[in-house]
């Protein structure tokens, strides 16, 4: 089964290919066949990834690396020593990602065939959701870091086209949706700015890219302390290949830094930089860092997420909430080595991680719009994983990821589902009254224009109530598990290391776990329980099965999620399904990687706050309240309107990036362009007072010097090229202008003369 | 007689060309539009001949031709042309960009056909002449050649603008060059000869050798000849006007290779002929690459006109391979040849995309399109491509380019790691100015009522950017293939670049 490992560029290769017949052949083969293309690629990259995970599983968790076939050489610079190949590799992390993106992404390719029916580009959205693929299996399938930022800006651009999908809607809708899309890609390349920095100095740093090299086993530490201190190597290799292996040639930039730590006292030496080893990794990571929240949605460059929420919503699910934006997490998982090195980064990304699960989880309390909620909640849950990697707790974060793409991926297609019926219940309204009223404004996203869709949309209902419970962490959905050995392992890091960050993390990240029960009560609430507030809600009507059957089978991975990483020392669960299933298995390539434990204490008082927090959220929102919905409680109440208004107003941060770095950059563009280079350096400096003292200086000289001498003598020649020139003219009938024959002849003379060597030697002079 | 290499053929092929049109009267102008693209196409294909023949692993000039011109006692100026590793690109970038610009200009160029023709095939066979010349003086000669064609199809067949604009080019791209003169000449005078080779035979032999301040001098006569070329920030003035007044093919061709005629003479002269005064000057020069990078980016953001966009889009892009020339190391040169041609076939595409918006709309400015990928999605489809290779999108051929040129950069002996800091934030502003162009062209709604017609593509629009998207893949997936053909050249002028130095220091 080793053989199977081959099979990892299909991986890539097959969405790809589905891409080009939908893109060339889509318009003729209909909204089924495209379809079937689309869903059938997808499906296949899903059998590769579980092909490659029965191989990982075979033989013994030993990862591969692959090279693509007939692309050799990608950035292969000899005398400059670069060699940066398109290689795959294959280890627990990386199919874990894959299994993740081809398997919640073969769902919503199945949810998007009924979401998208009737829309005129139905063929395309499929060739980018195909193309999406490609890119996020780059992303996570590459064996070093350039692969993958390919896949890290790849997936940027199909997320601006599919932000952008529906750029022609009208009455301003497409410009608001393609300013979404280039704000999305834009804010991105900040965040890209610092990965291609962090990726350049981690090359002089190490002289290569990769991960690892062929056959180089991750270095571990070992259980009891000790650290084994030669690179192992993978047991079939033999013994002289291995040996050839060790000390030739540098090793992957993870177990060279191991090393180096280890060792300690290295210095970073290249061009005129100098720094000692550690302190060049701290440099590195806040780098990558910077690229993660772009990526991920972090303070600071979260703000094209929420906007993000433009395009269809399949592309909410799959790109913004379950698989895209936690590329930042998995490059920092993966880069687990470096950011365990360094004390500083690990600080600065748990208080951001943990800052912005906070902000944003206060953010989703006063939003109005199905999807902005679960858009803020997005970047509330990446802000759990993003913290989970600054306290170290590399699995943790990796099981949140998973769990998280389940339930978040039921929430959104089920708003998705929402959306739908509430338009179709709209659309049947407008029918029965006549089209007059038809033209008025109606948001089918709007939350206030919902409730008790739970009588019209019972599948629909109950899978996003299981969301719900997942998201909110109530024992036993999935979400419960991967929240609470987060939480746990932060507060860790406080007691047993006596670490700040480990403290307050702790503090911001429980919160925020409140918030989020609160948020999404009140959100199923106001969808869902109480009386229906308008007639399209009146009138909403189930989904097709294509759209509910991905939500069914979501829904049961978000109840059984969880089991997959049961922590040591729970009762009865741990000997049903096995202890640290995904820790174990993610150990083999994730160096840092450790078990977390299981606190009775933390986890009841964790469920009892959500659960204490959904029931507030029902108090608040009660059935009286919920038939005349007008303000929200939080809204009238005095005591907290003040809070509602700014998690309503999303905290400004739109308005502080508009005015402080928006408009002066464009206004000083404008500046640029207008005055400064055009006003000044193009008319006054080059026409005025190069050219025009020029122009003065010639007059001067003209006046005395030249009418009274030399015009005379040049008169003369001009009335003897103009004679010349007469005929000439006569001769190429009026078709040429005279100066541009002359300068024609000028410079057929000028290749005479050059081209003299070249006659001579043809006639053999 | 000895036989003719195949340089002197793909060299000559254009001028050939030139001879039926000048002196076969009868011919009808669908005949001339096809001779001249078949003459411009066997060019390039026994230019892929010139790549099948040319070994990697030969570090000097190849395939050279060498006959003696005009010679004296004390000096000999020949013709003398080869390729090697930094200029084989180059030539290919040539006779690539050719027919598409002149496939691209069957449809709008409709007066004075046969003149235009006759001038495309005598820039092509300048350029040509340009990157292969491997003498000083018969190098001057076709630098200031490639002048007279584009004079007057800016000139001729430009906008409304067009004689202000050829003037300026002319005038401004002259003065630059004659300081290079005085310093070619000079230089020859005191080797004895204008052959490349000889006068580095003679600098490694110590037979010829210049104080420091006189290699300073000619370091900056030939420097600013280029640097007007380039153009490099601030001598940028002619490039918006002559951009924007010339025909569409004149900007492909300005943008697609004129322009490296500039930073081609930085590593073919500069760099080997005054490699100490190369590293003297590389922060200064490095510095005026990086504020030529962000500042071309920010003044396209503020630009109404697409094409006046695109045209400062150049400067930014060229500020990228000043930048990696003048790290002196091989990661940051061969990243800045390869960002040339990268640059003259993204940004020739651009050009075209705009020849084609305007041959619709008889107007640049952006504000009147909006929603163009609705009424074409063809022509949108593949602009996009272009335009995200002109963004350096990773897996396309500009991202390569730049990723290799910072790379560089950043590794550089000579410079500090805030050139590259600086010069990726100019990677940043490339997304801004660009997505702002294709977001107010080609995405948001289809509001003008004398939009919502537009035919798509053509059959000649179609084929000039075919060949451009498939190079713009091929070098994006597979750069290790071009790479390799510059290696050992860039490896053996590095190397003198790193002996010379260290040799001037122990002095």
């Amino acid at each position: 089964m080793e053989n199977f490992y081959n099979l990892v560029p299909l991986i890539v290769i097959i969405p790809a290919i589905g891409l080009l017949i939908n893109l060339f052949a889509g318009k003729y083969l209909g909204e089924k066949g495209v379809g079937i293309v689309a869903v059938g690629a997808s499906t296949g990259a899903f059998l590769v990834s579980v092909l490659l995970w029965i191989a990982l599983v075979d033989t013994g968790f030993e990862a591969a690396v692959v090279n693509m076939p007939l692309l050799d050489g990608w950035i292969r610079i000899p005398s400059a020593g670069v060699e940066i190949p398109w290689q795959f590799r294959v280890d627990t992390l990386s199919v874990t990602m894959m299994l993740v993106v081809t398997g919640v992404g073969t769902l919503i390719h199945l949810y998007a065939v009924g979401y998208m029916h009737g829309d005129e580009r139905f063929p395309r959205f499929f060739v980018y959701m195909n193309l999406f693929l490609v890119f996020m299996l780059t992303l996570v399938s590459g064996n070093n870091f350039l692969m993958m930022f390919v896949g890290w800006e790849g997936v940027g651009l199909c997320s601006y086209l599919l932000i952008g999908f529906w750029f022609d809607k009208p009455g301003g809708e497409g410009w608001r949706n393609s300013d979404a899309a280039r704000k999305a890609f834009i804010v991105n390349r900040v965040g890209d700015f610092g990965l291609v920095l962090g990726v350049l100095i981690t090359f002089w740093t190490f002289g290569t890219l990769d991960y690892y090299r062929p056959h180089e086993e991750p270095l571990h530490v070992a259980a009891h302390g000790a650290e084994e201190s030669a690179p192992v190597f993978a047991p079939d290799v033999p013994e002289a290949e291995a040996v050839e292996h060790a000390p030739s040639g540098p090793l992957g930039v993870f177990n060279q830094a191991h090393l180096w730590l280890e060792e300690g006292g290295h210095r970073v030496d290249f061009g005129l930089f100098s720094m000692s080893f550690e302190a060049t990794l701290t440099v590195i990571t806040l780098l990558f860092l910077l690229g993660a929240t772009g990526k991920s949605a972090q303070i600071p460059l979260f703000v094209w997420l929420p906007d993000a929420m433009a395009g269809p919503t399949p592309v909410s699910a799959l790109i913004h909430a379950a698989t895209m934006v936690t590329a930042g997490v998995y490059m920092m998982v993966r880069s687990n080595v470096f950011f365990h090195a360094s004390d500083t980064t690990s600080f600065v990304v748990t208080l951001i991680g943990a800052t912005t699960a906070l902000m944003a989880g206060f953010i989703a309390m006063g939003q109005w719009d199905i999807k902005k909620v679960l858009a803020y909640s997005t970047v509330s849950q990446l802000g759990f994983m993003v913290a989970a990697v600054g306290v170290g707790a590399y699995a943790a974060a990796m099981f949140h990821l998973v769990t998280h793409a389940f339930f978040k991926a039921l929430l959104f297609l089920g708003s998705g589902s929402v959306i739908h019926g509430v338009e179709h219940g709209h659309h049947h309204v407008a029918h029965a009254h006549g089209d007059e009223h038809h033209a008025e404004p109606f948001d089918p996203q709007d939350i206030r224009n919902m409730g008790g869709l739970r009588h019209r949309m019972p599948v629909t209902y109950w899978t996003y109530l299981i969301g719900m419970l997942a998201l909110a962490g109530v024992i036993p959905f999935a979400g419960f598990w991967s929240k609470d050995e987060i939480l746990l392992d932060t507060l860790k890091l406080g007691t047993e290391q006596g670490r700040l960050d480990g403290y307050v993390g702790f503090v911001l990240l429980l919160v925020a776990a409140v918030f989020t029960a609160f948020y999404m009560t009140r959100q199923v609430a106001l969808v869902f329980w109480g009386a229906p507030r308008t007639e399209a809600a009146a009138h909403a009507s189930e989904s097709s099965p294509t759209m509910t059957v991905p939500l069914v089978i979501l829904a049961v991975l978000s109840v059984i999620g969880g089991f997959m990483n049961i922590p040591d020392g729970f009762p009865v669960l741990g000997s049903l399904f096995g202890v640290h299933e995904l820790t174990s298995w993610l150990e083999h390539s994730v160096v840092y990687a450790h078990a977390g434990s299981f606190n009775f204490l933390l986890a009841t008082a964790a469920v009892l706050l959500a659960l204490a927090a959904i029931y507030a959220g029902r108090l608040v929102y009660n059935d009286r309240v919920l038939r005349t919905l007008r303000l929200d409680p939080l809204e009238a109440d005095p005591r907290t309107s003040r809070a509602f208004a700014l998690a309503n107003a999303k905290l400004y941060w739109d308005e502080f990036y508009f005015k402080y770095i928006v408009y002066p950059f464009r206004d000083a563009a404008h500046w640029l362009a207008d005055r400064l280079d055009w006003a000044f350096w193009h008319d006054f400096v080059h026409n005025e007072v190069i050219y025009g003292t020029f122009q003065r200086a010639t007059r001067v000289l003209t006046e005395p010097v030249d009418r009274g001498l030399i015009d005379r003598a040049f008169n003369a020649i001009g009335e003897a090229i103009r004679a010349a020139a007469a005929r000439l003219r006569t001769i190429q009938t009026g078709y040429v202008r005279t100066y541009a024959l002359s300068v024609l002849f000028g410079a057929l003379l000028v290749m005479f003369i050059i081209l003299l060597p070249v006659i001579r030697e043809l006639l053999g002079m | 007689m000895e036989d003719i290499s195949l340089v002197t053929v793909v060299f000559m092929l254009p001028l050939v060309g030139v001879l039926p049109l000048l002196f076969v009267r009868s011919l009808s102008e669908h005949t001339m539009k096809w001779l001249t693209l078949t003459v411009s196409l066997v060019t390039f294909g026994l230019s892929l001949l010139l790549l099948y023949n040319f070994d990697t692993r030969v570090a000097g000039l190849q395939m050279v031709q060498k006959w003696d011109w005009i010679s004296s006692d004390s000096f000999t100026i020949r013709y003398y042309v080869g390729v090697d590793g930094i200029s084989i690109w180059l030539v290919l970038l040539t006779t690539f960009i050719m027919p598409i610009s002149i496939l691209a200009s069957f449809e709008p160029i409709k007066d004075r056909v046969r003149l235009y023709y006759i001038f495309m095939l005598l820039m092509e066979w300048a350029m040509i002449g340009v990157f292969v010349a491997q003498d000083l003086f018969l190098f001057y000669v076709f630098w200031e050649v490639t002048l007279i064609p584009m004079y007057f199809l800016i000139g001729i067949w430009g906008s409304e603008d067009r004689i202000y604009a050829a003037i300026k080019f002319f005038l401004y791209t002259m003065a630059g060059s004659l300081l290079m003169l005085l310093a070619i000449l000079w230089l020859g005078n005191e080797a004895g000869t204008f052959s490349l080779p000889e006068i580095f035979a003679k600098l490694n032999s110590g037979e010829l050798s210049f104080s420091p301040s006189t290699e300073r001098w000619l370091f900056l006569a030939f420097a600013i000849a280029f640097a007007i070329k380039v153009p490099m920030w601030p001598l940028h003035s002619w490039l918006p006007d002559a951009h924007v007044q010339a025909p569409t093919a004149g900007s492909v061709i300005l943008a697609g290779v004129l322009l490296k005629m500039g930073t081609y003479g930085f590593v073919r002269f500069n760099l080997p002929l005054f490699p100490e005064a190369s590293e003297t000057f590389a922060p200064y020069i490095a510095l005026l690459a990086v504020i030529g990078i962000i500042y071309g980016a920010w003044v396209s953001y503020g630009q109404d006109n697409v094409k006046k966009l695109v045209a400062y889009s150049s400067i930014s892009h060229l500020g990228f391979v000043m930048l990696g020339i003048f790290a002196l190391n091989s990661s940051g040169i061969q990243g800045g040849i390869l960002q040339m041609v990268n640059h003259g076939i993204s940004t020739g595409g651009l050009f075209l995309m705009v020849g084609m918006l305007y041959e619709r709309r008889h107007t640049k400015m952006m504000n009147a399109f909006g929603g163009i990928w609705r009424a074409m999605p063809l022509f949108s489809g593949l602009s996009l491509v272009i335009v995200l290779s002109s963004m350096g999108l990773p897996g396309l051929n500009g991202f390569v380019g730049e990723f290799t040129i910072l790379l560089g950069s950043a590794g550089s002996q000579v410079l500090s790691l805030w050139f590259t800091v600086a010069a990726a934030v100019g990677i940043i502003l490339a997304a801004v100015y660009m997505l702002y162009m294709f977001n107010t062209v080609y995405m948001g709604e289809l509001d003008k009522e004398e939009n919502k017609r537009l035919p798509d593509l053509n059959w000649q629009e179609l084929w000039s950017l075919i060949p451009i998207v498939i190079m713009v893949f091929a070098i994006g997936l597979q750069a290790g293939f071009f790479f390799n053909y510059m290696d050992s050249s860039v490896r053996d002028l590095v190397q003198y670049l790193g002996d010379t130095i260290t040799a001037a220091a122990g002095r």
